[in-house]
């Protein structure tokens, strides 16, 4: 889609306040569902989805991610790789300490 | 001099150059708040017991109404770049200044929660809870604050650009928009994270 043409903005403009309102209510469900006293297995799940389902949303369509050039694609694929490994480097550290002991 | 791909993409990347910059600026900052996300799960897993953000004081109606701003903003910043597209100047102030003013509102109920938090003797030294919520939202307030100088810029003397060559103009827009969107991003995984887990 070519970001230039004004007809085209005008509808994208449409789905930001789509999106808008589904971030809205995003926001409520987890506050509400944080009221809910979940096993706290289940709330990190819950939340942890929510968040992510309203990050894509922001990442989409605000920044322009549905429909964007190959070379940032490749930028970030780079980066969800590394942030993945970062995420896990705490187990290395319960790793360890099993060999400690 | 002239700046090379202001407005033109690239060839071989098919972006201006400052878009293909901010994007390689915000994988640095996944990595910046990916450390310390880690260090946040690192610190609860080896903890013998965590405090839920509720009984440490965090105000969670007011995180809610915070995060409510803060999400307004982005869609009040994306409608300022779709405003400067479509060439409406007057529009564009309109959305850029709503957009400064939430971030503003983000930052004032930071504040009352921070000064709320340090009237009742709760300071980053307290508990590991504290030190990873001050850091955490510390650092994402930082980043609130960073990017309301660059939008308020814009919204001031540097929309003068605009009658000079909008077309450059709409692109930074759209970079200090991907940068507004980003820290956005992060506030939507750090709320449930410190207030509601």
């Amino acid at each position: 889609m070519d970001h230039t043409d004004a007809a085209a903005i005008r509808r994208q403009t449409k789905i930001y306040v789509a999106v808008f309102a589904a971030l809205m209510v995003l926001t409520v469900v987890t506050v509400t569902v944080s009221y809910l006293h979940l096993s706290t297995a289940l709330a990190i799940a819950v939340a942890l989805l929510i968040a992510s389902i309203k990050g894509s949303l922001v990442a989409a369509y605000f920044m322009h991610l549905i429909d964007e050039r190959k070379a940032i694609y490749a930028i970030l694929i780079l980066t969800v790789a590394f942030f993945v490994v970062l995420m896990f480097v705490p187990s290395f550290g319960n790793f360890d300490q099993r060999i400690l002991r | 001099m002239e700046i090379p791909y202001t407005v033109e993409p690239r060839p071989d990347t098919g972006l201006f150059n400052a878009k293909l910059g901010i994007w390689l600026f915000l994988a640095s900052e996944v990595m910046l708040f990916g450390a310390l996300f880690s260090s946040y799960i690192l610190l609860r897993t080896g903890a013998p017991a965590w405090p839920h953000g509720r009984d440490e004081g965090l105000n969670v109606p007011l995180a809610t109404l915070n995060t409510l701003i803060l999400i307004s903003s982005s869609v009040t910043m994306v409608m300022a770049w779709a405003s400067v597209k479509l060439g409406d100047l007057k529009k564009f102030r309109l959305y850029m200044g709503l957009t400064f003013l939430c971030g503003l509102g983000f930052m004032v109920i930071k504040g009352i929660e921070y000064a709320h938090k340090f009237e009742t003797h709760h300071y980053p030294s307290t508990n590991t809870f504290l030190a990873i919520y001050f850091t955490l939202t510390g650092l994402h307030g930082l980043h609130v604050l960073g990017g309301m100088i660059v939008n308020g810029y814009f919204w001031g003397p540097g929309a003068k650009l605009y009658g000079r060559d909008p077309e450059r103009f709409a692109n930074r827009i759209e970079v200090a928009g991907l940068y507004w969107h980003f820290v956005d991003l992060v506030w939507i995984f750090l709320f449930p994270t410190l207030y509601l887990l």
